[in-house]
C-alpha cells in the first residue's frame, strides 16, 4: 500500500471508529466484532449503513448490503475503500 | 370460493410504524402491496422509509436472496384493496375508527378474502360486529419491525372461519413467519403481558427507584429481555402504547393498566419514541 492509501485508510477508520464509539459510549478497537459483542443492535446496523453512505458519499447496494461488511471498523473501512475505487 | 386467490397482491391499511414494516416484509418476500392511508404526506414518507427498511431486512439476511421484491403501490382510497388476496388493517389503535374502516374494507373486498387486523389488543369479537362477514376476520399481531421478528401472534375470534384461518396461516408461512394461535381476549397474550410491564417500568422510573437505563439494563442483564422494556416502548411508539393501555384498562376493568403519568406527559410533549427521535431515550436524528 502506498503512503497515500495508508493515510486514507487510517482517516476513514478513525472517522468510523469515532461514530461507533460515540453511539455505543465506549472505545471500539478496529478489529472488534461489533455484532458478536452485542455492541451493535440490528437497528444500529442500519444506521451504520446510512452513516457510511453520507459520510463518504458512497452507495452501498446489492451484495454489499450484508452484515459481514459492517462487522468491525476494519471491515467497514475496507468496504468504503473498495467503493471509492481504491482497491 | 376464495375470491382473489390468484392475486399475489395484498392491501395494507395504515402507513404508520406497523403498516410500513409489514409492507417491507411482504415486498421483501416477493408479494405486491397496495398501501392505503388518509394522508399523502404520510404515504410519501412511508415510501422512503420502506425502501430503507427493505435494505435493512436484506442487511440482516431477513429476505430470501432468490426472490424478486414485490411492487409497492400507494393509495388514498380503500378501493385500492379491491383485488387483494389478503387485507391487513394497521391503522391507529382507536376502536371507533377501526370499526368504521373495517366496515368500509369489508364492503370493498369480495367474500373469502381474509381481513386481518393488527390491533394490539381490541378483541376480534368486538371488531367482528362491524364487518359484513365475521368469518373472514382474524387477528395477526405483527411486532415491530415486522420484517425482522420471526414470530407473530395469531388470534382466532369466536366467529373466525376455518377457511380464513387456513388462508391466513399459509399466507404467514409464505412470509417466513412462525405462528402461535391464541384465543380472543383483550390484549391477547403479548400485549396483556408486555404493555403493563412497560407501564410499570415507567412508574418505577417516575418513582425514582432507578433510571431508564438501569431498568433496561437489569431486565436485559438479569432476565434476558432483548432490549429492556423502555427501549421496546420507544420502538412501539408511546402514543400507540398509551392508546393500547387505555383500551386494555377499559376492557379488563383493571385500572392499573391505565397509562401512567410519565407516559402521558411524554405523549403530550410529542416525545413518541424512535419515530419522533425522542422518547425514553434520545435518538438524535430520526432513522429513516
Ligand atoms: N407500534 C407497534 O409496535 C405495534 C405493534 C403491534 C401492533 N400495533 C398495532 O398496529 C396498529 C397501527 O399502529 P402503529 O404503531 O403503526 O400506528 P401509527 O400511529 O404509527 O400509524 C397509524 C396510521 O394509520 C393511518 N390511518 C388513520 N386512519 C386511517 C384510515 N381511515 N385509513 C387508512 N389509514 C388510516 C394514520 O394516518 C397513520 O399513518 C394499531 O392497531 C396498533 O395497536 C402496533
Amino acid at each position: 500500500m502506498s503512503q497515500d492509501l495508508t493515510t486514507t485508510a487510517e482517516s476513514i477508520a478513525q472517522t468510523i471508529a469515532a461514530f461507533v464509539s460515540k453511539r455505543v459510549g465506549a472505545d471500539v478497537p478496529a478489529d472488534k466484532d461489533l455484532f458478536e459483542s452485542g455492541l451493535v443492535s440490528s437497528l444500529f446496523a442500519m444506521e451504520l449503513v446510512v452513516h457510511l453512505e453520507q459520510a463518504f458519499s458512497v452507495q452501498i447496494l446489492g451484495d454489499d448490503l450484508k452484515r459481514d461488511n459492517f462487522r468491525s471498523v476494519q471491515a467497514m473501512t475496507a468496504l468504503v475503500l473498495r467503493l471509492n475505487g481504491a482497491e | 370460493m376464495l375470491a382473489n386467490m390468484q392475486s399475489h397482491s395484498i392491501a395494507v391499511f395504515g402507513a404508520g410504524v406497523m403498516g410500513r414494516s409489514i409492507t417491507a416484509l411482504a415486498l421483501g418476500r416477493g408479494v405486491d402491496v397496495v398501501l392505503v392511508d388518509v394522508s399523502d404526506d404520510v404515504l410519501r414518507d412511508a415510501r422512503a422509509e420502506i425502501t430503507q427498511q427493505m435494505r435493512h431486512g436484506q442487511l440482516m439476511g431477513a429476505f430470501p436472496a432468490d426472490k424478486t421484491p414485490g411492487t409497492l403501490t400507494t393509495s388514498l382510497s380503500s378501493k385500492g384493496a379491491a383485488d387483494a388476496a389478503v387485507v391487513i388493517e394497521a391503522i391507529t389503535e382507536d376502536a371507533a375508527l377501526k370499526v368504521r374502516v373495517m366496515a368500509e374494507i369489508s364492503g370493498v373486498v369480495p367474500a373469502g378474502v381474509p381481513l386481518i387486523t393488527n390491533t394490539s389488543g381490541i378483541p376480534i369479537a368486538e371488531l367482528a360486529k362491524s364487518v359484513q362477514r365475521p368469518t373472514d376476520l382474524a387477528g395477526v399481531h405483527f411486532m415491530n419491525p415486522a420484517y425482522l421478528i420471526e414470530m407473530v401472534e395469531v388470534v382466532r375470534g369466536p366467529q373466525t372461519g376455518d377457511d380464513a384461518m387456513a388462508v391466513v396461516l399459509s399466507f404467514l408461512e409464505g412470509l417466513g413467519k412462525k405462528t402461535v394461535v391464541v384465543r380472543d381476549a383483550p390484549g391477547f397474550v403479548t400485549s396483556r403481558l408486555l404493555h403493563p410491564m412497560i407501564n410499570e417500568a415507567a412508574r418505577v422510573v417516575a418513582e425514582g427507584t432507578a433510571s431508564v437505563e438501569s431498568v433496561d439494563r437489569l431486565m436485559h442483564g438479569c432476565l434476558g429481555h432483548p432490549t429492556g422494556p423502555l427501549r421496546t416502548a420507544d420502538l412501539i411508539g408511546l402514543d400507540n402504547l398509551a392508546d393500547a393501555l387505555r383500551l386494555l384498562a377499559e376492557r379488563t376493568g383493571n385500572p392499573t393498566f391505565e397509562p401512567c403519568e410519565l407516559l402521558m406527559e411524554k405523549v403530550s410533549r410529542g416525545e413518541l419514541g424512535r419515530k419522533t427521535g425522542r422518547g425514553f431515550y434520545d435518538y438524535g436524528e430520526v432513522l429513516s
